[in-house]
């Protein structure tokens, strides 16, 4: 009796992974094969599409540079700077609440808004950034609007984001045990050694949890370019998936749309199997050996 | 053993007192400058909601609008038809929680509390589609609503959530059958024993347990649905069937330099979600930590 109703009250969600995640899936697989075009032709090319991807089409190799030297960035900051406010707001503060509010606030403001302030603050003219810069005597930059810094920009702007990495942090910090601090102590070791040979190993399954989000996320970036750049200036913020969706519903490119998400999720998976992979020498489980 | 790290650390402790003050100090310098900097932007926002456009337009830039222009607003948010994408956004987030609260919770107690061949792997496989560019699945369904005629409706929005997927759905699974599996069983099993099912020991024991997993799925859920933006992006393309996202984007393409309405129109659509946030912190806080530490 228990078989039948775990099977039945699971049910829905089978039936909703088939119908909308792995039928699709397997579909997209196969019009990757295809050079279908919404009202055009339909035929089976094979592997032309991604050879063409590979080997012709200028715009996909400088989606993928666009997307790995955003990640690049803004992933290492992120994570930087979400440890190292988790880190401050660890040391027993007053008003922990308060921080902990303020750093989660800009998490919360709705994608389109977000990028809608950030252009404002951008603008090169009337905006926040340059008015500060101003005030201490730092003619305005171009931000989003030239093509050598727009995309620093926008991992700038990622980094307002931060709070919700931070938050993470600091629930994974204050499940530190206590003694192992004492023990270092005990050996007379200071503040950095605590942090070496206690803080970062007892972390590692965080921060390993914090890195594959972050690294999912940013390759998948696409509102920024759509709403704030149109991948511009001169393709300089062409994102992967913003170049994806062009080539879909600008352009009518099923079948070249699918072989470029098929080229992403072969990315994301082999960049997630290597962190997954290396994880095993890096990240420490605590009784892992029982 | 234990009472040795605090024999020795006695002595240590008067040289390094000032020394210990000022790095506290130093901590809170750093706390504030940081939250500065994280609330600057929000006061731009709104201080540019207020301003008129010879203010916001004036050099070099001032930081106090003069007069308050609470006509922003009104401008702004009866332009274009916000109350109707209000209603449209709210309409999809009713379907949504309702789909998501059912699919996600018989799912969830199904993997943590049923015994069945097969359901680990089951559940392990539903999991990892967590983590799958959206963009591997997006134009084989969208050619299948298309097939079905349900362009231009909120069908493809909301009847995947009924069915464990759609927006945060997977995780909403996730997130009750870590919080399902820490109900302890004795209480069931009395019920068992009486001859209860399953799904009155879902419905009478389970659920109202779990309160708190609920309040935590539906905040998440709310802000993901109000935050969405390519769903009704490709989904929707009659102006009386945008939501606030796609509306407020539309809006910058009609208003592009009139700075003041747009700041005006972003807050309107930022405010509910801060609210949201001051009126159930504990349940944000416990949400992420839960995802993040459990992982």
């Amino acid at each position: 009796m228990e078989r039948n109703w775990g099977i039945l009250l699971a049910a829905p969600a089978m039936i909703g992974f088939l119908l909308f995640t792995l039928i699709p899936m397997i579909a997209s697989l196969g019009f990757s094969l295809t050079d279908w075009n919404i009202g055009g032709s339909f035929s089976f090319i094979g592997l032309e599409n991604y050879k063409t991807m590979l080997t012709e089409d200028k715009l996909f190799s400088k989606s993928l540079f666009v997307t790995i030297y955003y990640t690049l960035g803004s992933v290492p900051l992120v994570m930087a700077g979400a440890f190292f406010i988790a880190m401050l707001l660890n040391q027993k503060v007053k008003g922990l609440s308060i921080f902990r509010t303020i750093f989660y606030l800009p998490v919360l403001v709705p994608s389109v808004a977000n990028t809608m302030l950030w252009l404002w603050m951008f603008n090169p003219d009337f905006g926040l950034l340059n008015t500060i810069l101003g005030s201490v005597g730092i003619s305005g930059q171009q931000w989003i609007y030239s093509e050598s810094t727009s995309i620093p920009s926008l991992m700038l702007m990622s980094t307002w984001g931060l709070g919700n990495a931070a938050v993470i942090f600091l629930a994974g910090l204050q499940g530190v045990p206590a003694h192992l601090y004492e023990a270092v102590e005990v050996d007379g070791g200071g503040p950095l050694r605590k942090l070496w040979h206690v803080t970062i190993p007892m972390m590692t399954p965080t921060i390993f949890f914090n890195l594959v989000m972050a690294l999912i996320n940013t390759f998948q970036v696409f509102n920024e370019a759509y709403i704030m750049t149109e991948g511009g200036p001169n393709n300089s913020t062409l994102f992967y998936v913003y170049y994806l969706f062009r080539t879909a519903f600008k352009d009518s490119q099923m079948g070249y749309a699918c072989a470029l998400a098929w080229g992403l999720f072969l990315i994301i998976l082999f960049l997630s199997s290597l962190i997954f992979l290396t994880s095993r020498k890096w990240v420490y489980y605590e009784g892992g050996e029982n | 053993m234990e009472t040795n790290p605090v024999i020795n650390s006695e002595p240590i402790k008067p040289t390094r007192k000032s020394n210990f003050k000022l790095s506290r100090i130093f901590i809170y310098l750093l706390l504030v400058l940081g939250s500065v900097i994280m609330l600057f932007p929000f006061f731009w926002l709104v201080r540019s909601s207020f301003m008129g456009m010879n203010q916001i337009f004036a050099f070099p830039p001032e930081w106090i609008p003069k007069p308050f222009m609470w006509s922003n607003y009104s401008e702004a948010l009866t332009s274009v038809p916000f109350d109707k994408y209000l209603l449209n956004t709210l309409m999809i987030e009713l379907l949504v929680l309702a789909g998501t609260l059912v699919s996600s919770t018989l799912a969830a107690y199904s993997f943590s509390r049923l015994r069945w061949k097969g359901r680990n792997i089951v559940f392990m496989i539903i999991l990892s589609t967590m983590m799958l560019p959206y963009a591997v699945t997006l134009i084989p369904t969208f050619m299948m609503w298309k097939e079905l005629g349900a362009l231009n409706t909120i069908v493809p929005l909301t009847l995947p959530s009924w069915f464990g997927t759609g927006i945060n759905g997977v995780f909403n699974i996730f997130l009750l059958r870590q919080f399902f599996l820490s109900i302890p069983r004795e209480l069931e099993e009395a019920a068992y024993i009486d001859g209860a099912s399953p799904l009155t020991v879902l419905l009478r024991i389970i659920i109202p347990l779990s309160k708190p997993a609920f309040i935590v799925i539906l905040i998440f859920t709310f802000i993901a649905v109000w935050n969405d933006f390519l769903g009704p992006l490709i989904y929707l393309n009659d102006d009386s069937k945008f939501t606030l996202a796609i509306g407020l984007a539309t809006f910058k393409g009609l208003y592009n330099a009139q700075w003041g309405y747009l700041m005006a129109a972003s807050v309107a659509i930022v405010t509910p979600i801060v609210l949201l946030y001051f009126v159930a912190q504990r349940y944000f806080i416990e949400g992420i930590t839960l995802t993040g530490t459990k992982g």
